[in-house]
């Protein structure tokens, strides 16, 4: 089980009362729209779901929509190595709350929704009525189940919940900005919350992003760190390593894998050349004793399994992409099945309503190149690591 | 520049676009349309564009756009 870190921390710590909140945060300031948005980019604060984008950007947008605007509190976490917005959820739930009357008012919201799972709800509903009592939510806000699914917490599916249709993902030609609905992920929203109170100069040379540490850890946790934070940092926070490691998967199921390498920040540009990205802050470190396409191909087959049904290339081509790696995985070589995997990831890349099979292309060929010497021990009827290596 | 977008929730992969406009769509391994030049949202080169609203405007699932945009 996933729990929060010992240490002392801005985002992890707190019981979830207003009392405490209050107490240490105090009031929001009084700022107008365009104030919020300033401090949105002077204090460059990106999305924490796993994309990245930079938020004011998207507040401009949604403000220029021309359509009644609609903000969102994605608490839906649907990606199962995550464990950083429940905890945050249950934590210091009003930084998120106090986020969204924010961005509310940055765009002229008419409407506010939390979105999160059923399990968090009767505890934020109370959330709720507190902060209604003591005038800190001047809109209201409403809370919907976010469904136990992987893409229910996709940008799209999230206003289709919330607007009380299904929560599955749909079609982009107009973006959901444009539609006038902002959805922002609850850790972005306690970021922007700390922005308000303690200014953008503040998050520039003191900013954090949440992690959610699993695998082979003594103690796997959600930590707080900088960003550029040496990967053996953030497995130490959770406890060091178990095993000695052979490499890490960053950015959770639509991430990528890197070499184990500590040293190794965790940021946007180191990271972006073994394609991975802090994304939602998820990592999984893989021990030298299991086989690393096994443990792709496992988590291909569930991303598959998770396909929403609705998009002719990724109904087809991900359960295809994943078989195929499996047959890799199960030392069931045929020839150009390198290659195959390599078609089929390219195949499915950018043929979807959502990111959903772009993701999952993302990992298989991450998985390809970190574990190049794997794929050819297999190919040769071999595994390097179930058979020990050397 | 005009693109040509694809409502992937829409489309059944019948691939009467494909033959409408096969200078630009080629069939994947499952009938949908695939742009040829791999993009996701294909630019429509100008002495295509009456082809391309002539295959929006044939497809059956009302899958099919064109949209001006740049990326
Ligand atoms: C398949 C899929 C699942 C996603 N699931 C989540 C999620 O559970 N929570 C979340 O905040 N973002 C999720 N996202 C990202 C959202 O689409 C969106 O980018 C994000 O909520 C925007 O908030 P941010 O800019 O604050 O990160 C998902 C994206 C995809 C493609
Ligand atoms: S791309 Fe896949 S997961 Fe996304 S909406 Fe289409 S079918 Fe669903
Ligand atoms: S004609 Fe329309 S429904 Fe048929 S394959 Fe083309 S886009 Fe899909």
């Amino acid at each position: 089980m996933i729990s929060a870190t010992e240490a002392p921390s801005r985002l992890l710590s707190g019981d979830g009362t207003l009392d405490h909140h209050l107490a240490r945060h105090g009031r929001l300031p009084l700022l107008d729209g365009s104030q919020i948005i300033g401090m949105a980019r002077d204090a460059s604060l990106t999305g924490r779901g796993g994309a990245g984008f930079p938020m004011w950007r998207k507040l401009g947008a949604v403000a220029a929509s021309g359509r009644p605007p609609v903000v969102i509190a994605n608490g839906a976490e649907g990606e199962p190595l995550s464990g950083k917005d429940r905890v945050l959820l249950t934590r210091q739930p009003h930084l998120v709350l106090d986020g969204l009357q924010l961005v509310a008012r940055a765009v002229g919201a008419r409407a506010a929704h939390l979105y999160a799972p059923a399990k968090l709800l009767p505890g934020l509903r109370k959330v709720l009525a507190d902060r209604r009592g003591a005038g800190l939510d001047p809109l209201p806000v409403t809370p919907t189940v976010a469904p136990d699914a992987f893409v229910a917490g996709e940008e799209s599916a999230a206003a289709s919940a919330v607007a009380g249709r299904g929560a599955v993902p749909s079609d982009k030609r107009v973006r959901v900005v444009e539609t006038g609905t902002l959805v922002q992920n609850v850790e972005t929203l306690a970021h922007l919350a700390l922005i308000a109170r303690h200014g953008p100069g503040w998050f520039l040379s003191a900013g954090t992003f949440l992690a959610t540490v699993s695998g082979a850890v003594a103690r796997p946790s959600v930590v707080e760190a900088e960003y550029g934070v040496p990967l053996g940092e953030l497995i130490a926070a959770a406890g060091g390593p178990t095993f000695e490691l052979q490499a890490v998967l960053v950015g959770g199921y639509h991430g990528g894998w890197v070499p184990a390498d500590l040293s190794l920040p965790v940021s946007q540009s180191a990271l972006a050349p073994f394609g991975a990205s802090p994304g939602a802050g998820v990592v999984l470190a893989l021990p030298a004793h299991a086989c690393g396409l096994a443990e792709t191909a496992k988590i291909a087959g569930y991303l598959a399994d998770q396909v929403s049904g609705q998009c002719g290339p990724c109904v087809n081509g991900l359960p295809r992409m994943a078989w195929t790696l499996a047959d890799l995985a199960a030392r069931r070589p045929r020839p150009g099945l390198p290659g195959e995997v390599a078609r089929l990831a390219a195949l499915v890349t950018g043929r979807g309503a959502c990111r959903h099979p772009d993701g999952t292309a993302r990992l298989i060929v991450s998985a390809m190149r970190t574990f190049e010497a794997d794929v050819a021990a297999h190919l040769a009827g071999r595994c390097l690591a179930t058979g020990g290596r050397r | 520049m005009t693109r040509l977008h694809i409502d992937w929730t829409l489309c059944d992969g019948r691939g009467l676009c494909t033959e409408l406009l096969e200078e630009m769509l080629a069939e994947d391994d499952w009938g949908f349309p695939l742009a040829r030049d791999g993009s996701a949202e294909p630019a429509v080169p100008a002495p295509l564009e009456n082809a391309a609203a002539h295959a929006v405007s044939r497809c059956p699932m009302l899958a099919l756009r064109l949209v001006g945009r740049t990326s």
